[in-house]
């Protein structure tokens, strides 16, 4: 079965993985801009990544037949610093344009605060400025449901977003009721321990249906798996959903979602 | 013997148990081994830690009999306050609210 990963962070992932995802039947994946572990020094670091993420990652996929697309932005965890934020967003229209490049993201919150707030809203408006996909990213645990209603409540605010254009990311049985309701995208993220276990995700697909749903890896440095994606699939099997509805979620989907961009190809 | 509903998950209570009920008998005895690890302590100080008491409360929560027990749950380990904060006051989360 043919699928895509519509969240990675292949930066942290070896060329190794790429061969075994695409041993396994990934065609295409989608890596958003996100933190490196400590919070970087300089807007020039920005620069340097936004150029591997748009050039070293999509030749190193393409060597093993994947399609690789990614997202720009600050990370919410770097969000409290506003003045390097606008450093940030003053260059990332020049990346813009490159071929790859599917919108704005992974952006949102994470520990929910003023200044995290302020730093969303300026790449929400850039994205509205620029036209672009927006994919979010929701915070972690206890921050969740608050950070989640923030951010559904931002974007509502903003009369220029139309909700079929934003994916809100990490979502989990407490807060899909709140984004599904208000017409965004949804995206489960299939880890190990922090997030959404496979068992859990196929759950959600059961309670709430298939429609405008995607599952990640949502792979980087931390505990996570390159083949979620396909163990999701494993595990809808063994719960005696057929091929057509599995295939929906881990590839119709996120092509739907991201062929709203004219760059993203759909790959065979 | 009952048949339901729109969201109804494709496989019997039956067929359910005989294919979960090893994976979840294994995950409840290592809930009951880490509560009994803390009994064992070699100084009790975390009684009342925050982490701590959200699980105790989870696990009210998990014997009751609402039928959407793992939302219920989410939301005892979820600050209850939806404000934003003033200022960040630590880069990560800690997995259950401290108040
Ligand atoms: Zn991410």
């Amino acid at each position: 079965m043919n699928w895509i990963d519509p969240h990675v962070h292949m930066v942290s992932r070896t060329t190794t993985d790429y061969e075994q995802m695409a041993m396994a039947g990934c065609v295409a994946l989608s890596e958003p801009a996100f933190w490196a572990g400590y919070d970087r020094s300089s807007a020039a670091v920005f620069h340097d990544y936004f150029n591997h993420i748009t050039t070293f990652e999509p030749q190193r996929a393409a060597d093993y037949g994947i399609a690789h697309y990614c997202w720009l932005c600050l990370n919410p965890k770097e969000g409290e610093d506003m003045g390097l934020t606008r450093e940030v967003l003053a260059f990332i229209p020049e990346f813009l344009e490159r071929p790859t490049v599917l919108g704005i993201g992974e952006i949102g919150l994470n520990r929910v605060t003023k200044r995290e707030m302020e730093s969303f809203v300026a790449h929400v408006d850039l994205a509205m400025e620029h036209e672009q996909l927006i994919l979010i990213h929701t915070p972690h645990l206890e921050d969740k449901y608050k950070g989640t209603l923030q951010i559904v409540e931002a974007l509502k605010r903003d009369s220029r977003v139309t909700p079929d254009r934003v994916l809100i990311d990490h979502a989990e049985e407490h807060t899909i009721d709140m984004i599904r309701e208000a017409g965004f995208w949804t995206g489960l993220t299939l880890y190990p321990n922090t997030k959404m276990a496979m068992d859990r995700a196929v759950d959600i697909v059961e309670i709430y249906g298939s429609e405008r749903l995607c599952v990640n890896s949502a792979c980087d440095w931390g505990p996570s798996v390159p083949l979620a994606v396909p163990a999701f699939a494993m595990a809808m099997r063994r719960r005696g959903h057929g091929a057509e509805l599995i295939e929906q979620i881990v590839h119709a989907n996120p092509a739907a979602f991201f062929g709203q961009c004219p760059k993203f190809v759909i790959p065979g | 013997m009952t048949e339901s509903n729109d969201n109804a998950c494709p496989l019997s209570q039956r067929e359910i148990i005989d294919t979960y009920f090893m994976e979840n008998r294994s995950r409840i005895l290592d809930v009951a081994a880490f509560l009994d690890r803390l009994e064992r302590a070699r100084v009790k100080d975390a009684e009342d830690d925050f982490r701590f008491r959200a699980l105790r409360e989870a696990m009210q929560a998990l014997v009751g009999d609402s039928a959407t027990r793992t939302k219920d749950i989410q939301m005892i380990l979820s600050d209850p306050k939806t404000d934003l904060l003033d200022e960040r006051d630590q880069q990560s989360a800690d997995g259950a609210a401290r108040e």
